[in-house]
């Protein structure tokens, strides 16, 4: 299954939840925004929102800026 | 006496915002905001990159001594503000806001038409909104018409560390003002500072001129102090000014 995930094609082995690809990412979730097709998904709801073929992702943080 | 800086209902003690780009390395950084005594400090909102482990800036603030002020920064026009505002939201867990739109890369000039759309969409959403614009009078009245918490005048373009170069419009915006004027980018030394002070700014944001220095914490000491003394000369009551010469010794009793 294909997804975009901060602009790039990103292939998911299998069904995945926000909260599977994070592991697989090896991101700790509490330290960033996920932005699902243009909506922001709650941290609480990481482990029920299932990903599907061609959803674009947005994994944002804070950073150093003026 | 001058008046409190109070922004959203809040009263904020350092007149000096920083800005948290730029610096060398997360220690230093904390230092050097350290140093400054600010209160309020910017940041911004990126993608994660997932191959490069970066030092986490972010987590050398300690948030309950520090007020994050997230930028739009990158936004090219209201929408993409907005949607970096509620990202930026989201990210902090509050609604202050550095409202920033600046559609073209040389100068990085805000966009004063989407400046406004955004400010207004924003305030509707809820966010406490601090416009960053440039010297313009009447840009600045309409955004504090519209309910932003302060407007934030640019004295010269963003990192270029020209120092107040709009001193004369700034001068018209703080007169009509009714909500902080915090004078924002180009300032490039502390005597930057103290003019913007001496023209009647409510405060300063200071980011690349602390962050590029050979010594950033020295720099942010340097900023404070400035702060301090430009404050403290307001405060004391300044002179008038005038044409001629007026002589500090007696002008009686010469030995002729």
């Amino acid at each position: 299954m294909r997804i975009i995930l901060n602009g790039n094609k990103y292939e998911l082995a299998g069904p995945a939840s926000i909260e599977d690809l994070l592991k697989d990412l090896g991101q700790d979730g509490s330290r960033l925004v996920v932005e699902l097709n243009a909506r922001i998904v709650s941290k609480e709801n990481y482990t029920a929102t299932m990903l599907k073929e061609g959803d674009s992702l947005e994994m944002v943080r804070l950073v150093g800026g003026g | 006496m001058l008046r409190p800086l109070i922004i959203a209902g809040r009263q904020i003690r350092s007149r000096l915002l920083l800005g948290t780009g730029k610096f060398p390395n997360s220690t230093v950084m904390a230092r050097a905001l350290e140093a400054s005594g600010a209160e309020i400090v910017t940041v911004a909102l990126r993608r994660v990159e997932f191959d490069d482990p970066q030092d986490d800036i972010i987590s050398h603030i300690d948030q309950k001594r520090y007020l994050l002020l997230p930028n739009t920064s990158g936004a090219r026009d209201a929408g993409e503000a907005v949607r970096i505002a509620k990202l930026a939201r989201a990210a902090t867990g509050w609604n202050w806001l550095k409202l920033e739109v600046t559609p073209e890369p040389n100068f990085l000039l805000p966009d004063p038409i989407e400046t406004l759309k955004a400010a207004e969409m924003l305030i509707k959403e809820g966010f406490v909104v601090l416009p960053y614009i440039n010297a313009d009078p009447i840009l600045a009245k309409r955004l504090q018409e519209a309910g932003c918490a302060a407007v934030m005048p640019l004295g010269s373009p963003i990192g270029s560390g020209r120092g107040i170069k709009t001193a004369d419009q700034i001068r018209i915006i703080i007169q009509q003002a009714t909500v902080p004027v915090v004078v924002d980018a180009g300032l490039g030394l502390p005597s930057h500072v103290c003019q913007a002070f001496e023209l009647g700014a409510d405060a300063v944001l200071v980011n690349t001129a602390v962050a590029v220095a050979q010594d950033p914490v020295k720099m942010a000491q340097a900023f404070k102090l400035a702060v301090e003394a430009s404050l403290a000369g307001m405060e004391a009551g300044p002179m008038t000014e005038g044409d001629a010469a007026s002589a500090s010794s007696p002008l009686t009793g010469f030995l002729r």
